[in-house]
């Protein structure tokens, strides 16, 4: 990861730099979503970037921000070495306009990833060619991994045996696990949920 | 029953003028692991290819998030299940990363070990397998039984042949035991004796090379852009090791060297898999050299590592480190990090967000598979169905870790 890329970028868009930090060693750029996919198409083809691998896309779901999810990419560059995490954040709190623009038309890769990362945390890629499901089925209904899609819920897509005598076992349940980690990761809080969930 | 090609007049057959939707997948012999294929032919040669992958979706990203980020292990081994300790290597330098510490040297060169081990277990596996899906059963049972071996090998470190969970935030479950230098050792020659014989069985066999060769041909700048890593970049020449460009534990002071090849067809990847099981071994016996029989092989810090079984129920101290590790877990800073190590396949990222609570907000795997199957289509698309086969193979898809 290096400093120098985040001046860079600094200087070249001062209007889309929201802000940045170098956690463990790792430069963070947080952008402003409009100017997406601007920043990785610079740092794509300008000489002194040259990030020519997108490494990673994934999103991380805040249900209590606005917005709120961030896309996150990490990119690297094969020929000087460096490294760079850039996020945007976007999305209101229902999760229903999430939207980003794609960078396919940079990198390949972008393709699947942001096939998942709309599977899994429903944020479209606008100007995406082929924004499909990619892990789960077309008639999957939710994105599971949004903070608040249960984690037991269960969509089987062949209705489950009705077996006489069988103790089914539950599915990890919401009191399972460790209660007393989970302190500050209800995001949203589940007016079911027994007492002893909702202590912990 | 006569015969049916009695009167037969080939002018007058007729062959079918729209092209042929086939369906290969998801459970193939050739497509191990579980993918599918959509595949629009016109006579023997592909037009169109839609992968479908998801068959093996478990949900561990989702999982991860329930339990303490020790729980992540068990779920990591089973992403690579033919290579687990280097993906359980690699989660712990990225929850390590996040806490700012360093395992003592014994740990980083048994990891090293351990993890070399590993990917020639990966290696062996894919370039068996590829074999035996060309019709060379032999290698593949030789390799197998390589893979037994070190199977066997870790069985003996950590009770488990397969999924090992032996990794821990801060050092390994256990320290090396009494043989496992001598019995490295031992194995790691055997297995280079099998890989000789493999290449004298292979290597100058016509059928063989004539499925490889020429197959499945990708440009560096397309492997590039497909983000792909690990022996399939290397195949198209391109010299990108995690291990050399960004080193991590004391690979910058082993030596060993990154094969590359260069015509990036599936012969390449094959022979790059088998020259890279010959520089783990390598790897291995310098480690072997410098692993210290005795010290440290956790961090001394009690806040991470639970304490020794004997201050648990002797000590007030111990039983409340102990109770503190088991039912919060252990705490990780809040913040967020990407932390990359050489897998089997490429480069394996994990990127952590923590709250500062005892559990993982999210555990993001960049798994090196789902990237080099998202090349597949480009690969096979304009080869013939036949091709498909060795060039699956030597991609060297991984359902756990595509899917996870």
């Amino acid at each position: 990861m290096s400093q120098a890329l985040v001046e860079l970028i600094q200087a070249k868009f001062p209007q889309a730099v929201i802000e940045t930090h170098a956690q463990h060693g790792d430069e963070t750029v947080v952008l402003e979503a409009a100017q997406w996919k601007a920043v990785h198409q610079f740092l794509f083809s300008d000489p002194r970037a040259r990030m020519n691998m997108l490494m990673d896309l994934t999103a991380v779901d805040y249900p209590e921000r606005d917005p709120r999810f961030e896309v996150v990419t990490h990119l690297l560059s094969l020929d000087k070495g460096h490294r760079i995490r850039l996020k945007a954040r976007v999305g209101d709190p229902d999760g229903d306009d999430a939207e980003i623009d794609s960078v396919t038309d940079i990198w390949a890769s972008a393709n699947w990833m942001e096939r998942e990362c709309w599977d899994m945390m429903g944020v479209r890629f606008r100007g995406h060619p082929d924004l499909r499901r990619i892990l789960l089925y077309p008639e999957f209904i939710g994105h599971p991994l949004r903070r608040d899609y249960p984690a037991d819920k269960i969509q089987p897509l062949v209705a489950y045996r009705e077996v006489d005598n069988i103790e089914k076992l539950p599915p990890f349940g919401e009191e399972e696990g460790m209660p007393f980690g989970r302190q500050t990761h209800l995001g949203v809080p589940d007016p079911d949920a027994d007492e002893d969930a909702q202590v912990n | 029953m006569e015969p049916l090609d009695v009167e037969l007049d080939e002018a007058e057959v007729e062959f079918p003028q729209e092209p042929m939707l086939l369906n290969v997948g998801p459970s193939h012999p050739a497509m191990h692991g579980t993918v599918r294929c959509v595949m629009e032919l016109s006579g023997e040669s592909i037009n169109k290819v839609d992968v479908q992958v998801g068959y093996l979706h478990r949900g561990f990203e989702k999982m991860c998030e329930r339990g303490t980020w020790t729980q992540v292990f068990p779920y990591i081994d089973r992403c690579n299940y033919v290579s687990p300790m280097l993906n359980n290597v690699g989660y712990a330098l990225a929850c390590e990363k996040m806490l700012g510490i360093e395992v003592p040297e014994r740990c980083q060169y048994y990891r090293m070990m351990l993890g070399e081990l590993a990917r020639m277990s990966d290696h062996l596996t894919c370039d068996g397998a590829m074999a035996m899906e060309l019709g060379a059963f032999t290698p593949f049972l030789w390799m197998i039984k390589g893979r037994e071996m070190l199977w066997d090998l870790f069985e003996e470190e950590c009770g488990a042949r397969l999924t090992h969970s032996f990794g821990r935030v801060g050092g390994m479950a256990h320290p090396p035991t009494d043989g496992f230098k001598e019995n490295a050792l031992a194995v790691v020659r055997h297995i280079l004796s099998i890989i000789d014989e493999v290449e004298r069985l292979l290597l100058g066999n016509r059928i063989f090379l004539d499925r490889l060769e020429g197959v499945g041909v990708i440009s560096a700048e397309d492997a590039i852009s497909l983000g792909w890593t690990g022996p399939c970049l290397r195949a198209a020449g391109v010299a990108y090791d995690v291990r050399k460009a960004h080193p991590y534990m004391k690979y910058g002071e082993v030596d060993f060297d990154v094969p590359v090849g260069q015509a990036s067809d599936c012969f390449d990847r094959f022979m790059v898999r088998i020259e890279e099981i010959k520089q783990s071994a390598r790897i291995v016996e310098q480690c072997a050299e410098r692993l210290a029989d005795s010290g440290p092989v956790n961090v001394d810090d009690p806040r991470i590592i639970l304490p020794p079984k004997e201050e648990v129920y002797s000590t007030i101290e111990g039983t409340i480190q102990h109770f503190k590790i088991v039912m919060e877990g252990l705490k990780l800073p809040a913040g967020e990090v990407y932390s990359y190590t050489e897998a089997g396949n490429g480069e394996l990222g994990f990127y952590l967000v923590s709250d500062g609570s005892g559990t993982p907000y999210r555990v993001r795997i960049r798994p090196p598979c789902f990237l080099v199957t998202g090349g597949l289509e480009r690969v096979i698309t304009g080869q013939m169905m036949a091709d498909v086969v060795p060039c699956f193979g030597s991609l060297n898809m991984i359902g756990g870790e595509c899917d996870r």
